[in-house]
């Protein structure tokens, strides 16, 4: 079953980059890279059931980045909806010269 | 520092020392002095300082005053002064009390001594390196002793006198600072016991001369000459240094007693070192002393205060030069050219700028070149191998001539009050604006012609032996006996000239009808106790300076009251222990003195002749300019045609030296800066940063601003490390 | 029983992950992702891990999930599908990064188990003795507040600032 879920979790990392790449909108670009999160919460969880308890701490720290990640992300997606009246990353473009 | 840290072999040389009874008091205080002088005053200008840039802020906003305006307030005479302009009044010259007293006590000790050797008291290892050491040493012997006697007393005098003449200047603490930091330095420079002790002090002694002469640094024209001075002097250094390789190559040490010591038996009589290296010396000397080449920075140095002219450009520092080549006289006995250059230098200078002095208005200019011609005879003295001649007249010259320049302070000083009350803006240095002075200031008149005489070489003045003791010199010294015989005759010329000249300022200042104009005339007044005391015994020194080295047939003569004299040659006896050896390397190479001038006679005959041609050119020249009518500066105007022109623009030399070294460096300067400097390395460095900009220009075009663009490269590079860590 | 149970959880998984990425609208994608999520907890609890499991269904499907569609609700986002997706070569490149990245995993997991690495897996019979001795939660708490304890404080202090963080820019003037 390790190996399988491996595969599951390498699968589910590669959709979740194909969605940030694809998609414009801001949140959900944040929800694909939840995805990728998940996808590597899954190796850690299935590979600490073979070697230790340590997986699942680190597992328990992704999580608390991604809550953390979210309200910060989020605000911030307010703060520029309020400025621009769309969430959509073409038209935010301030980022060059 | 007071109680000096000995090394053995000098605790052992004191020992010895102490056997010949010489056991110096407080060597050390005595350099320090001064230094704390420098110290306090400088404090005190520094709090001066601020207070009237504030003062000079808060009346700019108060009141818009013209800058004129404003200077006369400064110059308010009357207000209730501040401590930091009393303060110095007091510290300035009382350290220079304490120091001379100090002096005159080491140097009674010294008289009572039978001292053979110098002695050196060594305080810190300095530049302890691999080959080359160098102590913190100051070296007591009769030429330094001496010196410090000249530095002191006459120092004292002067800064008496400067009490006097700068109280109303807005930069006294200031003043007193520089003054006393000169004093420190001159000590150094000949109570050093090796030439890096010694250059400090020469470079000390030429920075506060450059302080000190763009005193008044608002004035373009006096700061000018300040940079003149000191660029002028970098030039002789450049000599000095290079002397002090080759001897440090040649010798491994750069101490006196050690060099001096091997100097006769390590270099070949007229050798190329030793020719190279006193040429060297002699160049450092030219600079400092201001011989031809170098001399043009010291006329314009009279832009200085007055006093300072009077104890740094004539009295001591411009005599350090004469001081460096009877220091160094073993080395010069050793090399017959370069004495013989010395000699011809000094010459040169003495007749070139006697007659540049025919024919200057500004009484100061005219104590200039009298100052460099005499160092020119100085010169001639050290050259020919008479170094206690050389001495002697750099003694009682610093004795006539510090009373000539204070003398000329005190005109000038009346003048400029005169002038100042009724703000008539007429040269207050101008002579052609003065005339019967000697009404109102009948001491410094009185005075004045005492230093006249002096200088002019009429018995029984000081300058009278001195100078006539040089003449004697040059004219039989050897080996180049032609050559001798010339500067012989240039040097008897030149002692007319002097003569001429100095009576034409005399007459021009202070007979004949007054020319300041009616108004100013009652304005005119004797110069305050403060300074009229120093001057007097400065007269007195420049009667008596003169007896301390009569020549033994002179004594018996007329001119030492046949044999009235208490002592005979007592300054070339005390010296000798400095000079023995030099002297002894020319009796061994061309014998001993003719006693003879070139065209005959003995010293009495010439004695007779010199004083009887000096007053006869004296009278004769009274004559001359008391029968002439003096115009003022305004009536007269520059020369147009003639010698006269040619001598009034001191024969062009500024004007020369401009066209074929200055202009020709600013030119190389303008190239460098032009093309070397804006052109390459600018071009270089620009380019860099061009080369940098449009770097980033480029990359800037990857900045799209585009999330989607940075997510998309940034998964670029995860697969990329992805990549290497997986394939 | 469980490799079937772990099959079912990995389709919806895999299932919501696509429908995260594809979902035209941003409440479509939430809702995929909620199943997504859920199930991901299912497998956690396969796995026996079932304190992450307890806390994926709370924190993450429960409260970082409402607050996407709080936010979602908010900002009544969900009208322009269209220009919600990249086009042309966007779209061709996203695909080829997302194809190469697989590439490379695969290469990577092929042949994972036959590794001769796995052949030193302890296996899960120290887990399981662990789970017995402590209890599920007890397994984690214990290096929680033993070894990772300054960890564990620092995550507290992260959350503190992201907190105030996302007070200070949402505030109503920016």
């Amino acid at each position: 079953m390790l190996v399988e879920a491996l595969v599951l979790s390498a699968i589910l990392f590669v959709i979740g980059t194909a969605g940030v790449l694809i998609r414009r909108n801001a949140i959900i670009m944040f929800l694909c890279i939840e995805l990728m999160l998940n996808a590597v919460n899954l190796s850690f969880v299935a590979l600490s059931r073979y070697l230790g308890i340590e997986g699942q701490l680190y597992v328990f720290f992704v999580m608390t980045v991604a809550a953390a990640e979210a309200a910060v992300g989020l605000a911030i997606i307010i703060a520029i909806f309020r400025h621009y009246e769309t969430v959509n990353v073409d038209n935010f473009n301030l980022l060059k010269w | 520092m007071t109680e000096p840290a000995r090394t053995t072999t000098e605790a052992l040389a004191a020992t010895a020392q102490a056997g010949s009874g010489f056991d110096p008091v407080l060597p050390g205080i005595i350099l320090l002095l001064p230094l704390l002088g420098f110290l306090l005053n400088g404090i005190l200008a520094l709090v001066a300082g601020s207070r009237s840039a504030t003062a000079l802020r808060l009346a700019a906003l108060a009141e818009p005053d013209s800058e004129e305006e404003r200077v006369d307030h400064q110059h308010e005479v009357g207000a209730p002064k501040r401590a930091t302009h009393t303060l110095p009044t007091w510290i300035g010259p009382g350290v220079m009390l304490l120091a001379f007293v100090l002096t005159a006590a080491n140097f009674l000790r010294m008289l009572g001594a039978d001292l053979h050797d110098a002695v050196v008291i060594s305080y810190w290892s300095w530049m302890p390196t691999g080959a080359l050491s160098v102590d913190a040493a100051i070296q007591l012997d009769q030429l330094s002793m001496i010196m410090m006697m000249v530095i002191t007393g006459v120092g004292f005098l002067i800064h008496v006198f400067s009490v006097g003449y700068m109280k109303d200047d807005p930069g006294y603490p200031r003043y007193f600072a520089y003054l006393n930091l000169f004093v420190f330095f001159m000590l150094v420079l000949v109570t050093g016991a090796n030439f890096p002790v010694m250059f400090v002090g020469w470079e000390g002694v030429g920075l506060c001369s450059y302080l000190l002469i763009g005193f008044w640094f608002q004035d373009r024209e006096k700061a000018d000459a300040g940079k003149k001075a000191f660029i002028v002097n970098r030039i002789g250094d450049v000599g000095l240094l290079m002397a002090m390789f080759i001897l440090f190559s040649t010798f491994g040490t750069l101490n006196y007693g050690e060099i001096f010591a091997a100097a006769p038996t390590t270099l070949v009589y007229g050798g190329g070192v030793v020719t190279a290296i006193t040429l060297f010396l002699l160049l450092g000397a030219a600079g400092k002393s201001a011989q031809i080449p170098l001399y043009v920075w010291l006329p314009d140095a009279m832009a200085g205060p007055t006093p300072v002219s009077a104890l740094i450009h004539a009295a001591t520092m411009v005599t350090a030069g004469v001081y460096l080549v009877a220091r160094a006289s073993v080395l010069f006995a050793l090399a017959p050219v370069g004495a013989a250059a010395v000699a011809t230098i000094g010459a040169l200078t003495a007749l070139f700028a006697a007659t540049i002095a025919l024919k200057q208005y500004d009484i100061k200019k005219v104590l200039a070149y009298s100052t460099v011609s005499q160092l020119g005879f100085m010169f001639m003295g050290v050259g020919v191998g008479a170094y206690a001649a050389g001495v002697f007249h750099l003694m009682t010259h610093a004795f006539f001539k510090a009373l000539l320049f204070l003398g000329a302070g005190a005109v000038i000083h009346s003048m400029h009050h005169a002038l100042h009350a009724t703000h008539k803006d007429w040269d207050a240095q101008d002579m052609r604006n003065m005339g019967g002075l000697r009404r109102p200031m009948k001491w410094t008149w009185i005075f004045m012609w005492i230093a006249t005489l002096a200088i002019a070489g009429i018995w029984p003045f000081a300058g009278f032996f001195s100078k006539d003791e040089i003449i004697w010199y040059v004219g039989t010294s050897a080996p180049f006996g032609p050559l001798y015989a010339v500067l012989w005759g240039m040097a008897v010329v030149t002692a007319l000239l002097t003569a001429f000249y100095m009576t034409r300022m005399m007459i021009l200042t202070f007979h004949g009808p007054n020319r300041t104009g009616e108004a100013e005339r009652k304005h005119l007044h004797e110069a305050p106790l403060t300074m009229t005391i120093p001057l007097g015994v400065l007269a007195i020194l420049s009667i008596f300076g003169g007896w301390i080295n009569v020549p033994e047939s002179v004594r018996n003569s007329f001119f030492g009251g046949f044999g009235l004299l208490p002592m005979s040659e007592w300054l070339h006896d005390w010296l000798l222990p400095v000079t023995a050896a030099a002297d002894a390397i020319r009796l061994e190479q061309m014998g001993a003195y003719a006693y003879q001038s070139p065209i005959g006679g003995g010293h009495v005959t010439w004695g007779f002749i010199a004083t009887g041609l000096a007053l006869a050119v004296v009278i004769l020249a009274s004559r001359l300019f008391l029968s002439r009518d003096v115009k003022t500066a305004l009536e007269e105007g520059e020369p147009t045609s003639g010698i006269g022109k040619l001598l009034y623009n001191k024969w062009y030399v500024d004007e020369f030296y401009d066209r074929i070294i200055v202009q020709p460096v600013i030119g190389i300067s303008r190239f460098s800066w032009r093309v070397v400097d804006r052109v390459l390395i600018d071009g270089t460095v620009n380019a860099v940063g061009a080369v940098s900009r449009g770097a980033g220009w480029f990359g800037s075009l990857f900045q799209t601003g585009q999330l989607n663009t940075y997510a998309f490269i940034l998964a670029l590079g995860a697969l990329a490390l992805l990549g290497v860590l997986i394939l | 029983m469980v490799d079937l149970l772990f099959y079912v959880f990995a389709a919806v998984v895999l299932g919501g992950g696509i429908g995260v990425v594809l979902a035209r609208s941003p409440v479509g994608s939430l809702l995929f992702m909620l199943a997504t999520l859920f199930a991901m907890a299912g497998i956690f609890v396969l796995f026996e891990a079932h304190f992450l499991a307890a806390i994926q269904v709370m924190v993450y499907a429960g409260a970082i999930m409402v607050l996407f569609l709080f936010v979602i609700m908010l900002l009544n986002l969900g009208h322009d599908f269209r220009k919600d997706f990249t086009h042309g070569a966007g779209m061709i490149a996203a695909f080829a990064v997302a194809g190469l990245l697989a590439g490379l995993l695969a290469r990577q997991l092929r042949g994972t188990g036959d590794h001769p690495l796995y052949a030193f897996f302890p296996g899960p019979e120290g887990m399981d003795a662990l789970l017995a001795e402590r209890g599920a939660v007890g397994a984690i708490a214990h290096p929680l507040f033993t070894d990772y304890v300054v960890a564990f404080e620092l995550t507290g202090i992260l959350l503190l600032m992201a907190l105030v963080g996302a007070i200070a820019i949402a505030k109503q003037r920016v």
